[in-house]
């Protein structure tokens, strides 16, 4: 197996720890000057997005930065709940740059780079310093230092955190350091902006078209490089943890376009979500993983108990993630946990009126922190409700802001009965297929955060998503840009009268047409809930090759009938939702049949990609090192047809193991 | 179809911000208790779609109460009748079967109305352009630990970080003044040993952009507290007349 030769990483030469440090001292410079007179796109303002907008315009480039939504502080990064992991060491307890790079290549099931996790974990200390500088209020000791917590997947206390709403905090970070740069004039921000293609000129990117959201006009916006900041695609599954309006079409756009898709199969089932309660539900919320370090999760020992979780006694309780990974206990991947969740509600072990459901429990974390407080305060004789009601205090602090929306959620109040959690999709850790540079396969477009494939691997460490992020935004896109802008100096300002962006605003203009016309009987919003249906019965949690070949058929159905039955309501010459709703059901559903496709050729199983075809006798996840050690890099070849373009990962510095976190 | 609620809702109408606007009336059958407020509004939309009417318009994101897209005035309060929730977090059992409820977009010639219930905010992304930042480039920083910050004061600044930006502040008072908001952020940062250096003329600064935009003054009714999903406290509006009236004294700016 060679590497495609469509494919060049341009990982540097030298050691592991050496790669970025040297790398960074000799990527070529550009000029104050010259910066002046380059052009830089971002789409997005997330945390990657609004971080490398407000940087690269710090360094004098000239930045146009877009977002759907009305401000660049709603990104979706803003609900990110946990924290954000950083090799500080400032707990004392082992941690190293070298132990977070293993950490993460191991929990991405040996499925990443080892450059690029190195690289972020280098950088990881340097975006708390950043964060704390711009004003980022993270959680504090009394000694006045940063505190930490653990998340799955790491047996060390790595993780900063800013109560429940870290992503939040650090958007917010992001977000006013964006607005200072739009204050003083150098980026341009283009709020409700949704960006509908991407424009190549003579086989560079130069640019995009985007429609003003509120008056449905097209716009062409050139520049010298383009950054698409966009997220992940978690939607394409219906209910997710993403927002409503997050969507695909911006990377799906420059997958069309030549941009090569990275892993697609590759997506992350969260496993402490909020169960879905009825056919009407619109979105699921998630449970922060940082409730894994107090909350113990269970199912009763008996098939089909239906006493009320607090009624359950402790011997009747199966506590089975400590009982089957007793090394990691209920703080494994993510994968594993929800795995293992799924495995006992289909044994019919599960909870609830749907019985799709797991205990997450705090009444040992409840008494353990309630004792502690009493021999704090040197009360000896401290009785059980004054115990528990310290302990409930204890956990207030840490969880109240989850707690209180489990309670608005569900009507039930978790600090008397036992939460209940099921796993949802959450995060996609496959994406554009980027370099070492961040570049796409379209010279000139860049891919960063959630929705470039490179870090995380088959399946994402907690706490990991804010600090790629970041890392891209930061302290990665500001150097590697210089490789390719050097080059761009003496292009000139990008001409939007280019024939190419005649021809691309035209073939965007003729699709939204297209879309008004069809009036059919179907909104776009039952499409997408029949998309999401497919995709989470074939293509979720447990994949196999019947229900995967099966999933390709009918997705292909579902596309042609979108065609010629959707009906959005209203015009394109004003604010129209439903419009932007159709638009990314559109792409959503051609996304859905290139995962189904990319689950379908992985035949392993790996991370969060399960096929069951591929597990061990205890049914973990079975890989095949030998045959799929690889990144799959698809090109798009036309309607429903995809050319696979294979990336080898070699492991040079750490050594393969099959995981286990028993 | 799995509710029992019967709901009439008056819904404000509007084509954009030049044309005027109205309240329409709609039924709307087998809504369940379990639904979210934004939820129940999916389901008016498919009916509208249905009858081929065109469905109504309204910003939301997240759907989890954090990202501050949401903004219904829901029976003359913003986010509705429950405390510290969004119209995202707001849940159909706080109705009864058979209530009539009434939605409004935000009210205040600072958020001009787009469609519907969906009105422009970018004001506020203008008052923090201002001044609500911190003055440092990427790669500036010192080691995060060679500042402590005491618990207290790191406490206080997350608890007026914890703005969502949403503007039921605006929305609630009947000036439609954004105090809460500036001052929220305004005190994040005075409460915080990074915020010092540009502590006066950030004050100076976002106070005047926020009566460029057109927000009313302050009478201390304390509506924008009350009705904030966060709870943000109106401590923070006196720590901002603090800092102005300071700032205003010493400084030669502005």
């Amino acid at each position: 197996m060679a590497t495609s030769s469509r494919l060049d990483a341009k990982i540097p030469q030298g050691s592991l720890e050496s790669k970025w440090s040297k790398y960074r001292s000799s990527v070529p410079l550009v000029n104050p000057a010259n910066k002046r007179n380059l052009e830089i796109i971002v789409v997005g303002t997330g945390l990657a997005g609004a971080s490398a907008a407000a940087t690269l315009a710090e360094l004098g480039y000239s930045v146009k930065a877009f977002c759907f939504q009305d401000s660049p502080r709603r990104a979706h990064s803003i609900a990110a709940q946990g924290g954000i992991n950083a090799a500080k060491n400032y707990q004392n307890d082992g941690d190293s740059v070298y132990r977070l790079f293993y950490d993460t290549i191991k929990g991405g099931d040996y499925r990443a780079r080892e450059a690029n996790v190195h690289r972020l974990a280098e950088v990881s200390g340097n975006i708390i310093d950043q964060c704390v500088a711009a004003g980022v209020p993270f959680a504090r000791e009394y000694g006045g230092l940063l505190s930490n917590r653990s998340f799955g997947g790491t047996q060390v206390q790595r993780t900063f955190y800013a109560a429940g709403q870290t992503g939040q905090q650090l958007l917010l970070g992001a977000y006013s350091g964006l607005q200072r740069q739009v204050g003083m004039g150098t980026v341009k921000m283009y709020n409700r902006h949704e960006m509908l293609d991407i424009v190549n000129i003579d086989g560079k990117c130069r640019g995009i078209i985007a429609r003003n959201l509120i008056t449905g006009e097209l716009e062409r916006h050139g520049g010298h490089a383009v950054l698409l900041c966009t997220g992940g695609y978690g939607n394409v599954f219906y209910l997710s943890t993403n927002a409503m309006g997050s969507n695909v079409t911006a990377a799906w756009k420059a997958h069309k376009r030549g941009a090569f898709f990275g892993n697609p199969c590759f997506t992350q089932i969260h496993p402490t979500c909020i169960p879905v309660s009825g056919e009407h539900q619109s979105k699921l919320t998630l449970m922060s993983e940082s409730l894994r370090n107090d909350g113990r999760i269970w199912v009763p020992k008996a098939k089909n108990d239906t006493r009320p979780g607090n009624e359950i006694p402790e011997n009747e309780r199966d506590y089975y993630l400590e009982r089957r990974y007793p090394a990691f206990g209920n703080l494994v991947p993510r994968d594993i946990a929800s795995r293992a969740a799924k495995e006992r509600c289909d044994a019919g072990y599960g909870v609830g009126s749907s019985k799709l459901a797991v205990y997450l429990d705090f009444a040992a974390a409840v008494e353990r922190y309630g004792r502690g407080e009493a021999s704090k305060n040197n009360i000896h004789n401290a009785s059980d409700a004054d115990i528990t009601a310290w302990g409930k205090a204890v956990v207030k602090e840490k969880y109240g802001n989850l707690f209180d929306m489990y309670k608005q959620i569900t009507g039930e109040d978790p600090y008397e009965v036992p939460m209940r959690i099921y796993p949802a999709v959450h995060y996609t850790m496959g994406g554009l297929w980027v370099d070492y540079n961040l570049m796409t396969t379209v010279p000139g477009l860049y891919a960063l955060g959630e929705a470039n494939f490179s870090d995380h691997g088959a399946n994402r460490l907690g706490a990991s998503a804010l600090m790629q992020g970041l890392a891209d935004g930061y302290f990665v896109i500001p150097y590697t840009i210089g490789a390719y802008l050097a080059s761009e100096i003496r292009t000139g300002k990008i001409s939007t009268d280019h024939e190419a962006f005649v021809k691309t605003e035209q073939e965007v203009r003729e699709r939204i047409e297209k879309l008004i016309s069809i009036q059919g009987k179907t909104s776009p919003e039952l499409f997408h809930r029949r998309l999401g249906k497919i995709m989470w019965d074939k293509c979720g949690m447990a994949r196999n090759e019947q229900g995967l070949k099966e999933a390709i058929v009918e997705i292909r159905a579902l596309r042609k009938e979108f065609w010629s039955d959707v009906k959005v309501m209203g015009t394109a010459s004003y604010f129209n939702p439903e419009l932007d709703k159709a638009n990314r059901v559109a792409d959503f559903i051609e996304l859905g049949e290139l995962m189904c496709l990319d689950a379908l050729t992985r035949e392993e199983s790996c991370g969060g990609h399960f096929r069951e075809e591929h597990q061990t006798e205890e049914g973990e996840a079975l890989r095949d090192d030998e045959n799929f050690m690889f990144v799959s890099a698809w090109e798009n070849k036309g309607t429903e047809e995809w050319e696979l373009h294979k990336e080898d990962l070699i492991y040079e510095n750490i050594k393969i193991a099959q995981r286990s976190y028993k | 179809m799995e509710g029992n609620m019967s709901l009439s809702l008056k819904v404000w109408r509007q084509s954009n911000k030049d044309t005027a606007g109205g309240f329409e009336n709609y039924k709307l059958d087998h809504v369940s208790p379990d639904m979210s407020f934004l939820e129940m509004f999916d389901v008016l939309n498919e009916q509208l779609i249905e009858e081929g009417k065109e469905p109504v318009s309204f910003d939301h994101d997240c759907r989890e109460g954090i990202c501050g897209a949401c903004s219904m005035y829901i029976n003359g309060r913003p986010h509705g009748p429950l405390r510290g929730v969004t119209t995202c977090q707001l849940h159909m059992r706080s109705f009864n079967d058979g209530d009539t409820i009434v939605v409004e977009p935000w009210r205040a010639a600072a958020f001009p109305v787009i469609k519907d219930l969906v009105v422009d905010r970018d004001a506020f992304d203008r008052v923090i352009s201002a001044g609500g930042f911190v003055s440092v480039n990427t790669g500036n920083a010192q080691d995060a630990n060679s500042l402590p910050i005491p618990k207290v004061a790191a406490d206080d600044a997350f608890a007026a970080a914890a703005c969502i930006g949403c503007g039921a502040c605006v929305a609630a008072c009947k000036n439609a003044s954004a105090m809460l908001f500036v001052s929220a952020k305004i005190s994040q940062l005075a409460l915080l040993p990074q915020g010092q250096a540009e502590r006066s003329i950030r004050a100076e600064k976002m106070v005047a952009q926020m009566d460029a935009e057109g927000f009313g003054a302050c009478t201390n009714t304390g509506a924008c507290s009350a009705e904030c999903p966060k709870e943000i406290s109106l401590e923070n509006i006196a720590r901002m007349n603090r800092e102005y009236i300071g700032a205003k004294f010493s400084s030669s700016a502005v």
